[in-house]
């Protein structure tokens, strides 16, 4: 093997800059598409629970149709199609007007792919709290807006911070898909590095430690919201829900 | 915009078709060599020997904090540097999907082998029988049952996946469709034909795969 | 008279961290003799016979077979538990294997055995124990007594120089306790050294040469079948025997 090491390029100028942006960016998109995800992911997974299969069906089929399109062709129809096929005004506002086209997209169609995978796993977690509970709130006079307020969802979250973890840890794994259209996130930049300096080595190896140090804050982090919201006395672990 | 043009699709149908081919070539190899890579890594990491376990973890959570792009990337530049050759993206990319299938399908088999009761273990071992004889002969028979259903599921994530070599411009399905979408200005038909397309094949794998659950729940 | 020591177990003291489940136990079994190993729950017997044959590894003490010490690990350790039948709680046959199958694969894959000398000798195994007609199915379709009858023509297949059997009937329903037992109680005629941990006190007395009274993980006491249910020695086994044996 005949390469030249160089690992002074990573912080060199511009590419510890480009390297600073790209987690900056990754982070951003990724935190951003989380918000979303969780919002909508927990609705449409609280509706899939729901007793009315009407509902149900449309909740299901949501959750097949975002979870079995890859997600690059997914930010592809938003950001070539959806502009498109808007009517008149609107299309024309998200093809002119919109600031940061890329980034926004990108983000929406991140936040709505993994809504899917977070739906699915609400849904889950409900049906793993006991029948009983549901009965019994309802019998103590509760709504049903209250029985998931109150008490299905509160259990239901606690048994899903496992599988939540990896979720969490995936969307920032398909954050670099945003640069198909081009975000320049953490593993955009250090292609780039590799493709204006051939020290791909050095380049990937920053993106894989920087990858591996959030994955690994992240399972920090999760762990203590674990142990945090553990009730006393019962043991921590729940269903897995695995895809 | 103008009305909905399907002929750009009926048009370059047979390059399309070679992209999907592509595709489910892909699927079909990564599949097959992240099972058996897979299976290998799961065993070690089952060893009791503390050294070989670590080493096996390593490669498994190493491979599952990175994205699979930039594992795309490592290997379409690793690949050619340690070959002292240029070879084509397709063998850097077949490379990069197995290692990285390879870690998930460990922790696949990994699972399946811990569901097997601990008494067949010992009854294995009992009578003679070598771990790896336990694991063949005992343990994994009664294993793929439970396993089957979640190797198809992950073999239709990585069917989404190998979009992903559109990056290294390999001509998969995804890339044939981008070239099309690009050549007859049409990303609006091209875009949602490849979305019905993936849908259909995904939809059809997940309902292999609750038949395979189905089919455990009889036996 | 060491030509017919089988089974020498010196000393064997084993733990779980901080847990000690034997603690210095001692036995040693003749060729051809039967030795029923009973006591509360919990008080390690079954650990003790899985020490045996080498499936549950302890940190001290020393198990001879055969003149042979037992070790852990590698083709000689397997080699050495191969010798020795062992019959579990749970059967264990394995679900995805027939009958015939399940008594023929460590015969080839552990013997070396051809698949016909093995499938020869597991029918003539099966037609003693009166299951001839069952080679072809499968576990699940076996009630529990025929399950655990094959289980035993399974370890016998091996040509085992002695048996272990971790209470065998404890996982079965009352009615087919009966079946079992008498499989066993022939072996034990014929000669076949066996070491037997059970509550089945009635066995015992037509079966065991000598009983092993275990409490807390250490043998407590050891003495000939007639004498230990007379008189036993220690007050833990009469206490254990007196409760016991009022059901």
């Amino acid at each position: 093997m005949n390469y030249s090491w160089n690992w002074a390029v990573l912080v060199q100028d511009p590419y510890v800059q480009w390297l600073v942006w790209g987690t900056e960016m990754t982070m951003a998109i990724s935190i951003a598409a989380l918000i979303i995800a969780l919002v909508i992911g927990t609705a449409i997974g609280v509706l899939h629970s729901s007793d009315d299969r009407i509902v149900r069906s449309v909740m299901g089929a949501y959750i097949s149709v975002f979870r079995n399109v890859p997600l690059l062709l997914q930010m592809f129809l938003w950001f070539f199609v959806v502009p498109e096929i808007l009517p008149g005004g609107a299309g024309r506002w998200l093809k002119r007007d919109l600031p940061y086209p890329e980034i926004v997209t990108s983000i929406i169609a991140l936040g709505l792919f993994t809504s899917s995978r977070i739906a699915v796993q609400i849904s889950a977690g409900i049906d793993a709290v006991p029948r009983g509970q549901r009965m019994a709130a309802r019998a103590s006079g509760l709504s049903m807006l209250q029985v998931y307020r109150l008490v299905l969802l509160p259990q239901a979250v606690r048994i899903i911070v496992p599988p939540l973890t990896s979720e969490i840890l995936t969307i920032f794994k398909n954050s670099s898909i945003a640069l198909t259209i081009g975000v320049y996130e953490l593993t955009a930049q250090t292609q780039q590095i590799q493709s204006m300096t051939y020290q791909g080595f050095e380049a990937f190896t920053a993106a894989t430690v920087i990858y591996v140090t959030i994955a690994l804050l992240v399972t920090l982090l999760m762990r203590g919201v674990e142990r945090w919201t553990a009730l006393p006395g019962t043991v921590s672990g729940g269903v897995s829900v695995q895809f | 915009m103008s009305s909905f043009d399907l002929s750009a699709i009926s048009n370059s149908l047979p390059f399309l078709l070679e992209g999907l081919a592509l595709s489910l070539m892909l699927t079909a190899v990564a599949m097959a060599g992240g099972l058996i890579l897979g299976l290998l890594i799961a065993i070690l990491r089952l060893s009791r020997l503390r050294l070989i376990a670590g080493l096996a973890a390593l490669y498994v959570n190493g491979f599952r904090a990175v994205p699979l792009i930039l594992v795309i990337f490592w290997f379409y530049f690793l690949v050619p540097l340690a070959l002292g050759r240029p070879v084509g993206a397709l063998y850097s990319v077949l490379v990069a999907f197995v290692m990285f299938e390879g870690a998930y399908y460990s922790e696949i088999m990994r699972a399946g082998l811990q569901s097997v009761r601990s008494g067949q273990w010992q009854a294995a071992k009992a009578s003679g029988l070598s771990y790896l004889q336990t694991v063949r002969l005992v343990a994994l028979p009664q294993a793929l049952r439970k396993m089957a259903p979640l190797m198809v599921t992950q073999g239709v994530i990585l069917f989404q996946d190998t979009a992903l070599v559109y990056v290294v411009s390999l001509n998969d399905f995804m890339t044939s469709v981008t070239i099309v979408a690009n050549n007859t200005n049409r990303p609006v038909e091209m875009y949602v034909f490849a979305a019905l397309v993936y849908l259909l094949i995904c939809l059809t794998g997940n309902a292999v795969a609750s038949s395979l659950k189905h089919v455990r729940a009889i036996a | 008279m060491t030509k017919t020591e089988m089974i020498k177990v010196d000393k064997l003291s084993k733990s779980f961290g901080q847990l000690q489940v034997l603690k210095d136990c001692s036995l040693t079994v003749r060729q051809g003799e039967v030795v029923v190993i009973c006591g509360p729950s919990g008080s390690g017997k079954s650990t003790f016979v899985k020490c045996i044959n080498g499936i549950e590894e302890f940190q001290d003490g020393q198990v001879t077979i055969d003149g042979v010490s037992l070790g852990f690990r590698g083709r000689e350790a397997a080699k050495m538990r191969a010798r020795i039948g062992m019959v579990f709680q749970h059967f264990e046959l394995y679900p995805h294997l027939t009958v015939l199958e399940n008594i023929c694969l460590a015969p080839i894959h552990v013997l070396k055995r051809t698949r016909d000398e093995a499938e020869a000798r597991a029918r003539k195994l099966l037609n003693r124990v009166g299951l001839a007609d069952k080679e072809s199915v499968y576990p699940a379709q076996l009630s529990g007594g025929q399950q655990q009858r094959i289980a035993i023509v399974r370890a016998l297949a091996m040509d085992p120089v002695a048996m272990l059997f971790d209470e065998p009937t404890s996982a079965l329903d009352p009615e087919m306790i009966g079946e079992v037992l008498a499989v066993m109680l022939e072996l034990a005629r014929e000669g076949m050294t066996m070491i037997v941990v059970t509550h089945e006190m009635g066995f015992a007395k037509a079966a065991a040469d000598r009983m092993v009274f275990m409490d807390k993980g250490s043998i407590i006491e050891i003495g000939e079948t007639k004498r230990f249910f007379e008189a036993p020695n220690s007050e833990r086994a009469r206490l254990f025997l007196s409760r016991i044996l009022a059901h």
